[in-house]
């Protein structure tokens, strides 16, 4: 559970601080709220819908409502929107690592005609929101036929611009004369980077894979441009369609929202070791 | 004359010959750079590059997608002016963006200090704080449509039980004098954990010895936050600032989930037109034309970013 290294306590014997009251005080109060809507999410989606706005608010539910629980699989493909957004993310966070830490170490490591140009066509890209060629984007899929198909959003979200600049930050800041005394041990190219350059950089490849992970099972925007046939939605699109479909159903609603959670809290709970490093050593804090 | 020629090409053909396997060398470390950058670059040439490129012509062509496409000059750009859904759309951009970024930068600074010193449970608090920024925005947003329900939300009726009269109950996403003020409440909570680390890598990054200095010349704690900590973290302050203004200017999810643009126009941003624009009214070069206007407003934030990094490593060179 820990964000950064706990730095060792150690504080000499002194008279009641207040000022530590003060901050103990404070970060309770801001972490509660911080809380609040999970908890509430929690709470309602073992409840029955009439219970959930009733107030004041009943935060653990005197009878749990488990069988939402089991309600939302039958009542909506959910099962089928977590197998959609799932096969989506393990594919594109795959390619993304993959294709950006091979791209990034030619770019940091090695010397060919127009590198600098190549690089400085991804970093122009950088700061280009989405949105602004999302429109040709999708007319280009409709042309090569892959409007309402999920190599349409594969292609979309596997190669950015972004991972191949947070993996080439990263790589710059391993040292040439490794790679240096790799090759004349006989090592190749592709072995460097396997055997080498992949090892050391767990910080960067955490980061990326948390970002690439988060954005794909989080995307709204995309799967609801591509997909309009309700056997591909992913999950978000699935659980936007299930409240416009049953809009009083709170206690599904809220226990569908709840499954949608999940893997994500997993993934990061089992990353951020490496997250907030990370951020800090790949350039991402300026 | 033999010998001499003789001499002459063994002369020439050794360094020839090192020559050709030097440029051997040389194009085959060519095609290893080009073979890594390959898989990554063709994609990211096809589905970014191209469509990037695409954009910028089709603001200047009229086009609903079936119908052939039609060259409008100006039209889409001239549009901009008298098109009334545009001004709400680029106005609200603005409030929305101005509101955002200096309430997330100072809510994630607080946060940062508070969670920089050494209390117990420190890191279960910082997981809480960022955990809102990974959250799946369609769950959340659900629960924040919620519990601001106007009518029976926990929000409103807590507010009723302060004493507030129920005809002064806010609106919120309901009511369009509330309903940014929804949004803006909204991306603050979600955003603020993701730059509370970025400030935390900050705060680590300041030499402990300058806080000696100052407890030895008995400065308060007020006076080291505003004479050290804050210019101290100048860089990632700035760098924030550029971030958020980008993300800010680029919202859409979160509005289309808890307001879809309403009541009437008063949440109604760019992307949100953008995207009316394109996949409802299909009018492709018109919404190209107002993603153009996005692109310059996102254009002019990353210039001041660069010109302002590199003063900064000129300075430090």
């Amino acid at each position: 559970m820990s964000i950064a290294a706990e730095a060792p306590l150690k504080r000499p014997r002194r008279r009641v601080n207040w000022g530590l009251i003060a901050t103990y005080a404070i970060v309770i109060v801001l972490t509660l709220t911080m809380l609040a809507p999970f908890v509430w999410m929690l709470s309602a989606s073992l409840k029955l819908d009439r219970d959930v706005f009733a107030f004041p608010i009943e935060w653990i539910p005197s009878h749990p409502r488990w069988e939402n629980y089991i309600d939302i699989w039958t009542k909506i493909p959910l099962g089928l929107f977590v197998y959609n957004t799932t096969k989506l993310t393990v594919i594109v966070t795959i390619l993304q690592l993959v294709t950006s830490s091979f791209a990034a170490y030619a770019f940091a490591k090695l010397r060919f005609p127009y590198r600098n140009a190549l690089f400085l066509a991804y970093i122009a890209t950088i700061a280009m929101p989405w949105q602004v060629y999302m429109v040709p984007q999708f007319l280009l899929m409709r042309e090569l036929g892959l409007n309402n198909t999920h190599l349409a959003l594969i292609c979309l979200q596997a190669f950015t611009a972004f991972g191949v600049f947070l993996m080439r930050q990263f790589f710059m800041s391993i040292p040439d004369e490794l790679c240096e005394a790799a090759r004349i041990d006989g090592m190749s190219e592709y072995g460097i980077w396997w055997r080498i350059m992949l090892p050391l950089s767990m910080p960067a490849l955490s980061t990326l894979t948390i970002f690439t992970f988060v954005t794909t099972w989080n995307d709204f925007l995309g799967p609801l441009i591509y997909l309009t046939k309700t056997e591909l939605k992913t999950i978000q699109i699935g659980i936007r369609m299930f409240i416009t479909q049953y809009t009083q159903e709170y206690g599904l609603i809220m226990a569908a929202s709840i499954v949608s959670l999940i893997p994500v809290l997993l993934v990061f709970l089992a990353l951020q070791r490496f997250f907030v490093e990370g951020i800090a050593s790949t350039g991402l804090k300026g | 004359m033999s010998s001499v020629t003789e001499q002459m090409t063994d002369a020439a053909a050794t360094p020839a010959r090192a020559q050709v396997s030097r440029r051997r060398r040389k194009i085959r470390n060519m095609l290893t750079a080009y073979s890594f950058i390959a898989p990554n670059f063709i994609g990211f040439a096809v589905f970014t590059l191209g469509p990037i490129i695409f954009a910028f012509v089709l603001a200047f062509m009229h086009w609903d997608g079936n119908n052939p496409i039609k060259f409008a000059g100006l039209d889409n750009f001239w549009r901009l002016f008298s098109d009334r859904a545009f001004h709400a759309a680029f106005w609200n951009t603005i409030i929305y963006t101005g509101f955002t970024v200096p309430l997330t930068l100072v809510c994630s600074l607080g946060l940062a200090i508070l969670l920089n010193q050494k209390i117990f449970g420190r890191n279960f608090f910082r997981t809480v704080a960022f955990f809102p920024y990974v959250a799946s925005l369609v769950a959340v947003a659900v629960v924040w449509n919620m519990i601001f329900n106007p009518d029976f939300g926990p929000v409103n009726m807590i507010l009723y039980n302060l004493g507030v009269d129920p005809q002064n109950l806010p609106g919120w996403a309901a009511d369009r004098h509330w309903a940014m003020v929804t949004v803006i409440m909204f991306s603050v909570w979600k955003m603020m954990g993701y730059f509370m680390v970025i400030y935390l890598a900050g705060l680590q990054g300041i030499s402990s010895e300058l806080y000696e200095a100052a407890d030895i010349d008995g400065a308060s704690a007020w006076q080291k936050f505003w004479r050290i900590t804050l210019p101290q973290l100048g860089p990632t302050t700035f760098f924030v600032s550029v971030i958020l203004t980008i993300q800010s200017f680029k919202v859409f999810d979160q509005i289309y989930m808890i307001t879809q643009g309403g009541p009437g126009t008063s949440t109604l941003v760019l992307v949100y037109h953008i995207y009316n624009e394109a996949f409802i009214s299909w009018n492709l070069g018109y919404s190209s034309m107002v993603a153009l206007v996005l692109f310059l407003l996102v254009l002019v934030i990353t210039i001041v970013q660069f010109r302002w990094t590199m003063e900064r490593e000129e300075n430090a060179a």
